[in-house]
């Protein structure tokens, strides 16, 4: 896996393209920054309303708007890599074939740490991505994306369902993850029925349970937490249970310095 | 650019002026970071995580804080109805200057603002800067009624000419900003327009002031999520320089945005979904 200053990291979708939060300071002492899910092509995006907020949560279904691998390659990465930062960069596509294609490009693209394979995407049929339903369907996509990654450690971020996350860990790292992100968002709906997915503090307690599920079954396997964690509390706690780093996502869009504080937190503060 | 800030400030007053809430929050440098057309996020209510967008009406002096924040708050739902009860020395979390300002003409030229309601606000302080500039400023003002009509007896300080126009006709001419924006444009021979309110009344004047051969800047609202450019729930169609579609997002690639780059059929939510890369 990559080796982390700081155990708190950006989750993938929720932190732009970088350059707001680092406007903000909001960059420093993060372990990483994960890009939102990158495609071959670029992407529009889904019709508005994309987001509605929910008790303790957001629904969003942004589908994956983004410049596509080109721009992304030609703007926004070598900023990330100037800026010091550790880049992970996460992606995703309508096929195995698209994702081993943006795979393959970007391991030839200076400065990245580590991709993320999207897994989990809730609402992916509906903006014609590839829907990963089943573990081996899972399996298969890290399969392809590893062969193409070189050296690039892979990181597999699979459904937060609570009953076959274990499985899913299983399979994808057997296909060669190094490393598995737990908890993402829970597949739920906007208001008005549109497939979209769930996420903020309302997760937290379900994205743990995963955590745990995955560590209990595969002590071996490097587990990043994500889901719902808006305190440096809440970082012990997927810590605790055995993560080695956890991702920081709704949370910024509410209080976009919360990752750094949490950072500065666990940094400063006894474990 | 100057960067925005992410901070905590404080209500040093509340007071209602018809139907909204007039708020000054001091927030330390975030005023003076502050250009007409740019925004605030401000957290509400503990438990909701979806910030709320105001606009930044003008800053003020107050003794002994330095510049000031003033804010107008409509009260529609529970975030707003929230933020318009919040006692005076109350905290308030927000972010800010947020998204693009007005961009102003380098020329001292005749200029025409087009506000409607509350998103008239940030009309004033424009005003403003136009008059530094020599800029002669004509101001149409609109609303619902004239308990929605934002601030008249200021306007008519900042302007050289101030036209009103009310749906119940309570004040001023009876109509909308559709009715009378042609010939207002038209009196004022202007040569660019600034307009901020509903996306219809934008709509209308960006196509007006492009048959009159005007430059139009439009300060749009979309629902916004975070308004710092990090969660892209904020879609805006637009054609860029380029003449290529692209969807942007309105918080941080607008709020204003050139009157003529608007897809505006696509935003009225006509056409869902429609739109090119982004
Ligand atoms: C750039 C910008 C500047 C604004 N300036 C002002 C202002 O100066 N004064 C003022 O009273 N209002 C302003 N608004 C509108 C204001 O942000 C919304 O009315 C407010 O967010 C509604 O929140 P609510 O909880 O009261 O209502 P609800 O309708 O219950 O809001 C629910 C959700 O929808 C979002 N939302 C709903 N309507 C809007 C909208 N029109 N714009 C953005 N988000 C919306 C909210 O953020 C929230 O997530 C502005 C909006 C934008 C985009
Ligand atoms: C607006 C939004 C956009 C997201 N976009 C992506 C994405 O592009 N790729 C991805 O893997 N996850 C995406 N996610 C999921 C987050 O990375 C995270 O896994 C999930 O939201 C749970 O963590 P949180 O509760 O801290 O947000 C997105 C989440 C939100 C709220
Ligand atoms: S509201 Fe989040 S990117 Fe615009």
């Amino acid at each position: 896996m990559i080796d982390l200053p700081n155990p708190v990291v950006v989750a993938a979708g929720c932190g732009g393209t970088g350059r707001e939060l680092a406007a903000l300071g909001a960059l420093e002492g993060i372990g990483a920054f994960t890009t939102r899910s990158l495609t071959l092509n670029p992407r529009a995006g889904g019709p508005a309303p994309r987001i509605a907020e929910t008790p303790s949560g957001l629904v969003h279904s942004t589908g994956l708007p983004g410049p596509g691998l080109e721009i992304f390659l030609a703007t926004e990465l070598p900023w990330l890599v100037q800026q010091g930062l550790r880049v992970v960069v996460s992606l995703s596509g309508a096929s195995v074939a698209e994702h081993a294609e943006v795979a393959r490009r970007l391991a030839q693209a200076p400065g990245i740490r580590a991709l993320e394979v999207d897994l989990a995407v809730p609402d992916a049929r509906a903006h014609g991505l590839l829907d990963v339903r089943e573990p081996f369907h899972a399996a298969n996509v890290v399969a392809a994306v590893v062969r193409e990654a070189q050296d690039l450690p892979v990181l597999a971020k699979v459904r937060s369902d609570v009953l076959r996350v274990a499985e899913s860990a299983r399979v994808v790292t057997d296909a060669g993850a190094s490393a598995v992100v737990v908890g993402g968002p829970q597949a739920a709906a906007l208001p008005d029925g549109r497939p979209a997915g769930l996420s903020g503090p309302a997760v937290l307690p379900l994205a743990l349970r995963c955590v745990g599920e995955v560590r209990a079954a595969l002590p071996g396997v490097p587990v990043i937490g994500c889901g719902g964690i808006s305190t440096a509390a809440d970082a012990r706690a997927f810590l605790d249970a055995g993560a080695v780093a956890v991702q920081v996502g709704t949370a910024l869009l509410h209080d976009p310095t919360t990752a750094a504080r949490i950072a500065a937190d666990l940094a400063g503060g006894p474990s | 650019m100057k960067a925005p800030l992410h901070t905590t400030g404080e209500v040093l007053s509340s007071k209602r002026v018809g139907a909204y809430q007039h708020l000054t929050v001091v927030a330390p440098g975030v005023a003076e970071r502050f250009r007409p057309g740019t925004f605030v996020a401000v957290s509400v209510d503990g438990t909701r995580l979806a910030r709320r967008a105001l606009w930044i009406h003008g800053v003020r002096a107050v003794g002994g804080h330095g510049p000031a924040l003033q804010l107008v708050v409509e009260p529609v739902g529970p975030g707003t109805r929230w933020l318009a009860e919040r006692p005076v020395g109350a905290r308030l979390e927000l972010t800010g200057p947020l998204g693009r300002a007005f961009a102003l003409p380098k020329e001292p030229v005749a200029t025409l603002l087009v506000g409607e309601g509350y998103a008239a606000a940030p009309l004033f302080p424009l005003a403003e800067r136009l008059r530094e500039r020599g800029c002669q400023v004509n101001l149409l003002l609109a609303a619902p009624d004239e308990r929605h009509l934002l601030s008249a007896l200021e306007a008519r300080r900042s302007a050289r000419a101030v036209t009103v126009v009310t749906a119940d006709g309570s004040v001023g001419r009876r109509g909308s900003v559709a009715d009378v924006v042609a010939g207002v444009l038209a009196q004022a021979a202007a040569e660019v327009v600034y307009a901020a309110g509903p996306v219809p009344t934008l709509h209308a004047v960006a196509a007006v002031a492009e048959q009159a051969g005007a430059w139009s800047q439009t300060a749009v609202e979309q629902p916004l999520t975070c308004g710092t450019g990090l969660c892209h729930g904020c879609p805006l169609p637009v054609v860029g320089e380029d003449g290529v579609a692209r969807v942007v997002r309105a918080c941080t690639e607008g709020p204003v945005v050139r009157g003529d780059r608007v897809r505006w059929a696509e935003l009225a939510g006509t056409r869902p979904g429609a739109g090119g890369p982004a």
